[in-house]
């Protein structure tokens, strides 16, 4: 609604000296309100979804009370339950409060200690399984056995479930004294380093036949071709490659700690919360991958806009 | 495949050696050249029995209907595409040497500029390629900008100049290493009249100053007639010269040369030529 009026203002408006900043604050209103009704249908539907999944136990509890209840009372308590089946939004939220800045950031029910402990392989790993993955892509382009025999391979490599081979390489290297960071991050940059090799053969291959053939007329070596033409070429895949391979670098970490019994971490909250039935703490946990997993993103986002606008392409 | 070419050039190449390689002998010299392609319907032949000597300073246009060759030719020239029969030298050499010793700037049909690079930085482009040193990279930017009336717009991006700006920045990036050969595969196509008109004039005053040797494509009668010193007529399927017409024009040539008696009958030659190219066709 504001949008409306933002964007019906500017245009009538028409205020020359400040019509750019009107133009961009309506352009994210523009774009902001879309996402913003889409917040707000997912919220309705989750606070209906938990009345309804919640409302079972209610009743239950009721009748072996031997009473009855009351609609309001039914949706107070479908609201409040300390173990619901699906937790109301704002329950998730006064969690998600309580456990970061609700208490010291030591404590092992910090949410943020768990995401430090989740973030840090998952940066180790996305930068291991982006530098093979930036490897791979520039033998794939330059190399033609690495062309045909490497793709299959990696597209081979995740078609193995993750979950099946975790615990495994987890074991494997705990049992050779690699313990802690290490073996979260290598599960993680398994995850990352596929679409950083798909997108970057793609980006490194985007440059026009005419333009390869312009370099072939200067006599440039490859490597010339490479630094001048296919790398630079290749920075808008690049970056959206680098976006894709940071969530699945923190999907990769988060199931690295899901099976192994460890006790510290986003995965770790998120299995003992399922064995002690603690919900809300999952839907926390879950509601913390996310904004790890957004912020990444946005971070990524903004060296892109940045690069991109410095190297010409955005105009 | 280098030196099977090397070793069929050597001994046929005999006579045209004559002159001394580089210096009197033809810039170009094809004999016989024919490239088919082989595709999945069967084999195109895009150049067929071509013999052609193009000397040192000439300006030839060729011309002729679309896919009879007139680009391929340019990229056998260019080492850009290998020929399946005949043989041809540039500077004396096999086109694949004379690429390597950079005998020559491409000008495509498409500006094909860096959208990353400035218009000054996609001319350095080359010249960083071949490594000359910085100093003298500046010093040509600058000349090659001046000659195609682009000075002042080295520090804008491609997008941010009009399509006949972009060629005229390709130009300057063909011309920025001062090769002796130009190879333009119509350049300026994409172009309206007047801009192309404004282009021909300042082709031909750049042509005049660098003394350079220019082949160039193009599908435009009075375009090659006002341009050249002598148009290849060219036909389709297979690919072949059909005429080489001299035109008598005097080098002094402005725009409106090309309402004078002479320019128009000559333009007839090359529509005759032309319509003989169909002939074979039928
Ligand atoms: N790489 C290729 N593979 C197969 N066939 C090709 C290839 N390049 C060109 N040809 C064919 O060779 C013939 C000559 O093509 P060419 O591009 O030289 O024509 P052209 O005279 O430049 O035409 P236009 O005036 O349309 O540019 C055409 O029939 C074309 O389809
Ligand atoms: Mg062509």
């Amino acid at each position: 609604m504001t949008g409306e009026a933002v964007h019906a203002g500017t245009r009538g408006g028409g205020a020359r000296g400040s019509g750019r900043l009107g133009r961009a604050f309506a352009g994210t209103m523009g774009r902001a309100l879309p996402i913003f009704a889409v917040v707000l249908a997912i919220v309705v539907l989750w606070y209906l979804a938990a009345f309804w999944l919640n409302a079972q136990w209610v009743l239950d509890q009721a009748e072996r009370a031997g009473r009855s209840v009351g609609f309001w009372e039914i949706l107070e308590k479908t609201m409040s339950q300390e173990r619901p089946r699906l937790p109301a939004p704002h329950q998730v939220v006064a969690e998600l409060w309580h456990a970061t800045l609700g208490m010291k950031i030591t404590s092992k029910r910090s949410l943020i200690f768990h995401a430090w402990v989740t973030l840090a392989p998952t940066l180790l790993g996305f930068l291991i399984g982006t530098v093979t993955g930036l490897l791979l892509a520039v033998g794939i382009v330059h190399n033609r056995a690495m062309d045909m025999s490497v793709m299959p391979w990696a597209i081979a490599s995740q078609t193995i479930p993750i979950l099946a081979i975790a615990p495994m390489v987890i074991v494997v290297l705990n049992s050779v004294g690699v313990t802690g960071l290490v073996p979260k991050a290598l599960i993680s940059a398994y995850l990352c380093f596929f679409p950083v090799v798909v997108g970057m053969v793609k980006g490194l291959r985007s440059p026009d036949c005419i333009l390869l053939d312009l370099m072939k007329t200067y006599n440039a070596s490859r490597w010339q071709v490479f630094w001048k033409l296919r790398l630079p070429a290749s920075m808008p895949y690049f970056f959206t490659s680098l976006k894709v391979g940071a969530a699945a670098a923190l999907i990769g970490t988060i199931v690295a700690e899901l099976p192994t019994g460890a006790i510290r971490g986003l995965g770790a909250r998120l299995l003992s919360g399922s064995y002690y039935g603690q919900t809300i703490q999952i839907w926390a946990a879950l509601f913390m991958a996310a904004i790890l997993a957004a912020a990444l993103v946005g971070v990524i986002g903004l060296v892109q806009n940045w690069v991109l606008k410095r190297m010409g392409f955005v105009r | 495949m280098e030196t099977a070419a090397t070793t069929k050039n050597g001994e046929p190449h005999a006579p045209g050696a004559r002159g001394g390689g580089e210096g009197a002998g033809p810039v170009i010299r094809a004999r016989g050249l024919s490239l088919t392609f082989e595709t999945r319907d069967g084999p195109v032949h895009a150049l067929q029995d071509v013999d052609l000597d193009i000397r040192r300073g000439e300006f030839v246009s060729f011309i002729g209907p679309s896919g009879c060759g007139k680009t391929t030719f340019l990229r056998v020239v260019a080492a850009l595409e290998r020929p399946t029969g005949g043989e041809i030298c540039v500077n004396g050499m096999t086109p694949d040497a004379a690429r390597r010793a950079r005998a020559y700037g491409y000008v495509f049909q498409a500006p094909g500029l860096l959208p990353w690079r400035t218009i000054a930085g996609n001319v350095r482009l080359p010249l960083e390629i071949m490594g000359f040193d910085k100093g003298e990279q500046e010093r040509r930017i600058g000349e090659v900008l001046d000659l195609v009336d682009l000075s002042g717009f080295g520090k804008k991006y491609p997008w941010q100049l009009s399509g006949g700006m972009q060629q005229r920045a390709s130009i300057a990036r063909a011309l920025s290493f001062d090769a002796g050969i130009l190879l333009m595969d119509e350049p300026f196509g994409a172009l309206d009249e007047i801009v192309r008109d404004h282009l021909n004039e300042q082709l031909i005053a750049l042509w005049k100053k660098t003394g350079k040797t220019i082949l160039f494509v193009t599908h435009s009668i009075p375009e090659a007639v006002y341009l050249s010193t002598r148009i290849v007529v060219m036909s389709p399927r297979p690919g072949r010269v059909i005429e080489v017409i001299e035109n008598t024009l005097p080098a002094e040539r402005p725009l409106d040369i090309r309402d004078t008696p002479e320019f128009l009958a000559i333009a007839h030659k090359v529509r005759e030529g032309l319509r003989k190219g169909h002939a074979y066709d039928g």
